[in-house]
């Protein structure tokens, strides 16, 4: 294998980083060793997907050595398009490791450690290594769970318990991209409602008046299966149960007279595809990318702290100090204000918390300072507190109690005030 | 029937699904025209002094990138430069065996391998060589050029660009900063921009036909409806029924200004009922909604009538191009239904039971398709005008037709070269920029700078071409940046007759030192970045859809800030 020469392969970077400019900070030691401590950095990126194979070959062309990498997915057809450290012959096998092994081939010098795996594997010691975190995840869920856990670790006394969490993410021709640093700036849950999930529809809608194409799909989908094929667990990766899927979207459709069911909408409702492009992920790795590198080496200021795109007309980008909020569930101190109905059931109130922008949890449980409203575990508990669903708000809690709410998907507690409205 | 054919069979193809997240976005249309377009990266044309192979151009490389994976039809690079260690620091699609082999061949290999349908061509030598013959420029869709590059050949490749109609893509990316700019045709049209669904709906509450009216008059008295069909009524027809009741107390006047809506609203409102178990009902909540957005009388934009007046539009010609047509007909269609365009005939999602939401829809459906066989047929009798043989695809006029109120002409501009010969509107801006402290505009003359400073070290090197190479000057030569500095704010002072003041100097000296960190060499994160941005510009140009850049954009990495400017 021939010799690369480091000073000659990384004259341009080396260049930024021993010389100041207009905005670097005026007792910055640049040279040596600037570039030391980049090189020594440990980074640890989670998702080997759209962004986060942009973000590896990133940091591997930004003189990042020991890179980590997590991700539990498997390559599939459909990444070709933009994961482009992927091949046909790669379908099937784990993202993470094609990815690393692919970086490292193409970079010398440069290691790359995957997992395959859940980040909920991993406790806080594994992410106390890593001096910086960058996530390339298409999942709310995932986000969060990271946020509250790296906010967790904060340790006042020492310095080196608080890791920089970048995070990006895009859909279309649009995405995001900001610099979180945990409990000093605006958090993922601080943000939560900028990222509003879709409004589900109606359950009486699909089941009794469907208009839409998308309506007969979910009939066919979330009812007719369950009729017909309860026994088996829909996957919605196998060809046939789309096909079935399909099929009975479409005779419900004709049954309706609703029209423009089609197979790739099928695909789009069941398994909630967002379009991806690789110019997009691009903008947003590299955005990513470029704000570690600046955290890492101080040759620049960083991302304060958010920066939105949208390439649908012209170039757009809009940044931006999103808010640190004081009742942020999970960097704040105080309880969130949650406006609700009194006169709902407690049952009623925990559904609508899953689609809640302010709450996004799918199996809350929750109780307040004096007693358990509702606890999904144990079941003992549960059965003791199933009971309460029945019951209106207003007969359980008082206008303005701070209820305490926990959900399997994450480690902390979620703190809500309940003003009646 | 139905169990002719395995199911399975109607799942979709291995290239559907390859492609299936961007088909998504545009739609197998856009697919083909991607797939029926070859992209030329001209990426070096000379060097920053001795011993420097000159721009490494890997935002143009990263560009290439994007548009291979989605499935381009080819590309093809132009690069004489061969690959040295310096390349391997920053450009992804090299690897360490390709030291000292020609880097158009290298990088055209190893994006190759990124998507087998790709057809991909490279040439070791300058642009310059490769334009004497007239075919070579004429086989692409777009050029995307890698700055900074000498004036003389920018403005060769951008000429017959020009010439023959192709869009150009100007690049650079140096240090943290990045710009590029986009030449298009004198006109560039776009029917599929995709603009918001939800700022966009066209109901023409205000301007109903026939069979809409009836729809509404055929509810008949709210009042003796059973709560459940009280509270099915498509919100749509609610508003409609509502309006005549308005009109009957306001000399046959719908609600026209804020106040009244407002009112109106308020009145919607309180026809709810609220007796019911929910206390209220879903479909009276959409109509209160949607009072203020849909209670307008349809207004033809400004943008629409300016295409209408445009020369293309008002003198067709037999070779005119298939928008000009369709929009001479939907300029007809217009005069001749009281300033109207085509229905698009979607309606949205509401609170009904199926069988009225359905019918409700097949009324606006029934109206868009008349619409789109008036404007067919005026089509036609144009085509007969202007002795055109192959006739228009109906699906073309369909799909015009339905987007006819958000379609665009972007005026093409030439790549922007700060000089003397810049316009006054130009110098306006960037004079403007600096009064507002615009830390971005500043940028874009820094690199103007380094492109002055760059095409005269390229010129001198090809002048001494053989002779003493360590006497030629280099991209750090303060002489030329002073020079050229100095000549850019002249040009900049020409029009106002006056000096930038001192303290806007500042941010433009400020932009230089942040720009010449890297001695003109690239950050490959930059580079990355500003890859993404300039391969969205060329599937918006190549599919057309969407809207281009117009004209020029600025990447700020310091800043973590982008601006755009028409120069």
């Amino acid at each position: 294998m021939s010799t690369i020469d480091p000073q000659a392969r990384w004259t341009y970077l080396y260049k930024a980083l021993s010389k100041n400019g207009p905005l670097t900070d005026e007792d910055w030691e640049f040279g040596p060793e600037t570039i030391a401590t980049l090189e020594s950095s440990k980074i640890l990126v989670i998702g080997a997907g759209g962004l986060g194979c942009e973000i590896l070959k990133n940091l591997a062309l930004s003189g990042f050595k020991d890179i980590h990498v997590i991700d539990m997915d498997t390559i599939d057809i459909s990444n070709l398009n933009r994961q482009f450290l992927f091949r046909q012959a790669d379908i099937g096998k784990p993202k993470a490791e094609v990815a690393a092994a692919f970086v490292e081939k193409r970079v010398k010098g440069v290691k790359i450690t995957p997992y395959v795996g859940k980040i909920q594997d991993k406790d806080e010691d594994y992410y106390m290594q890593f001096k910086i975190i960058i996530c390339g995840l298409d999942s709310i869920e995932a986000r969060r769970w990271i946020n509250s856990t790296l906010i967790a670790m904060v340790d006042m006394e020492n310095p080196e318990s608080l890791k920089p969490l970048v995070d990006g993410g895009t859909e279309g021709f649009k995405g995001q991209s900001r610099v979180i640093l945990p409990t000093l700036s605006s958090c993922i849950e601080c943000q939560l409602d900028m990222h509003a999930p879709r409004p589900a529809v109606p359950l009486c809608t699909i089941a009794t008046i469907p208009r839409q194409p998308q309506h007969c799909i979910e009939w066919a989908y979330q009812i007719a299966w369950q009729e017909k094929r309860k026994d088996e667990p829909f996957d919605s990766d196998d060809l046939e149960h789309i096909s079935w899927v399909y099929n009975a979207a479409l005779e419900r459709g004709e049954q309706f007279h609703i029209h423009g069911v089609t197979f790739q909408m099928t695909q789009g409702v069941v398994k909630n595809i967002i379009p991806a492009i690789a110019s997009t992920n691009a903008v947003i790795a590299a955005s990513t990318t470029s704000e570690v590198l600046k955290i890492a080496a101080s040759c620049n200021p960083y991302l304060d702290n958010y920066m939105m795109y949208a390439g649908e007309e012209g170039v757009y980008t809009y940044t931006f100090q999103a808010e640190k909020k004081s009742d942020c569930p999970v960097c704040g101190n105080l309880a969130r204000k949650m406006e609700v109905d009194p006169n709902v059931t407690l049952g009623d109130f925990i559904e609508s918390l899953g689609e809640r922008a302010e709450a996004q949890l799918k199996k809350p449980s929750m109780r307040t300072e004096e007693k358990t409203l509702y606890q999904r575990f144990p079941p003992q508990l549960e059965e003791q507190t199933r009971p309460n669903l029945q019951l209106k708000l207003r007969d359980l809690v008082a206008d303005g109690q701070e209820i305490a709410v926990s959900d399997p998907a994450y480690t902390i507690d979620f703190r809500y005030r309940l003003n009646f409205k | 029937m139905a169990d002719a054919f395995p199911a399975v069979l109607t799942g979709p193809s291995s290239k559907e699904r390859r492609y299936d997240r961007q088909l998504r976005l545009w739609a197998a249309t856009g697919q083909q025209a991607l797939e029926d377009s070859r992209v030329l990266l001209v990426n070096s044309d000379g060097t920053f002094g001795p011993q420097s192979t000159g721009v490494a151009g890997v935002a143009g490389v990263e560009a290439l990138k994007n548009l291979v994976l989605p499935g381009i039809g080819g590309i093809t690079i132009v690069d004489p430069a061969t690959v040295t260690e310096v390349d391997l620091g920053v450009n992804f699609f090299l690897e360490a065996e390709s030291l000292g082999k020609s880097r158009a061949e290298e990088t055209c290999r190893l994006l190759r391998e990124l998507n087998p349908d790709v057809q991909g061509y490279a040439y070791s030598k300058p642009v310059s060589q490769l334009l004497q013959d007239p075919n070579f420029l004429a086989q692409h869709k777009l050029v995307i050029i890698s700055g900074p590059t000498k004036r003389s050949t920018l403005q060769a490749v951008c000429q017959e660009a020009k010439n023959l109609g192709i869009p150009v893509l100007y690049t650079h990316s140096v240090g943290f900063y990045s710009m590029f700019s986009l030449q298009l045709p004198a006109e560039f049209p776009i029917v599929e921009t995709h603009p918001d669904p939800e700022s966009t709906q066209d109901l023409r509450l205000l301007n109903p036909w026939p069979e809409l009216i009836a729809a509404g008059t055929a509810l008949g008295d709210l009042s003796s409806m059973d709560d459940h069909q009280h509270g099915h009524v498509p919100y749509i027809l609610l508003l409609l029924h509502f309006i005549e009741q308005w009109k009957q107390t306001h000399a046959g006047k719908p609600p026209s200004n804020y106040k009244e809506k407002t009112e109106f609203r308020e009145f919607v409102r309180s026809q709810a009922r609220t007796n019911t178990p929910e206390g209220g009902e879903e479909n009276f909540d959409e109509a209160v909604g949607a009072v203020m957005k849909t209670i307008s009388p349809f207004e033809l934009r400004s943008s629409i009538r300016e295409i209408f007046a445009m020369d293309q539009c008002q003198q067709l010609k037999p070779d005119s191009p298939d928008f000009w047509i369709i929009a001479s007909a939907i300029h007809k269609f217009c005069e001749e239904n009281k300033g109207l365009l085509p229905l698009p005939g979607s309606l949205p999602d509401m609170k009904a039971q199926s069988a009225d939401y359905v019918s409700l829809q097949n009324i606006y459906k029934a109206k868009a398709r008349r619409d789109v066989d008036e404007v067919t047929a005026t089509v036609r009798q144009l085509e007969t005008q202007i002795g055109r043989t192959a006739p228009i695809p109906e699906r073309e006029i369909e799909v015009f037709c339905k987007n006819a109120a958000d379609i665009k002409v972007v005026r093409g501009r030439h790549i922007p070269l700060l000089s003397e010969d810049s316009d006054a509107a130009t110098t306006k801006t960037i004079r403007g920029g600096f009064a507002l402290d615009d830390r971005l505009v500043a940028i874009y003359v820094a690199f103007e700078i380094l492109d002055a400073v760059v095409s005269e070290v390229q010129s001198i090197a090809d002048t001494e071409n053989g002779g003493d190479q360590l006497r030629l000057p280099n991209i750090e030569d303060e002489e030329l940046w002073t020079k050229h500095t100095d000549r850019i704010l002249k040009v900049l002072a020409r029009d106002t007759g006056t000096d930038i003041p001192p303290e806007q100097k500042d941010i433009l000296e400020d932009a230089m030192w942040e720009l010449r960190r890297t001695e003109g060499g690239e950050l490959h994160n930059i580079s990355a970045l500003t890859g993404g941005l300039v391969a969205q510009e060329a599937l918006k140009v190549l599919t057309q859809q969407y809207v281009p850049l117009d004209n020029t954009c600025v990447f700020d990495g310091a800043r973590s800030q982008t601006a755009m400017y028409r120069l």
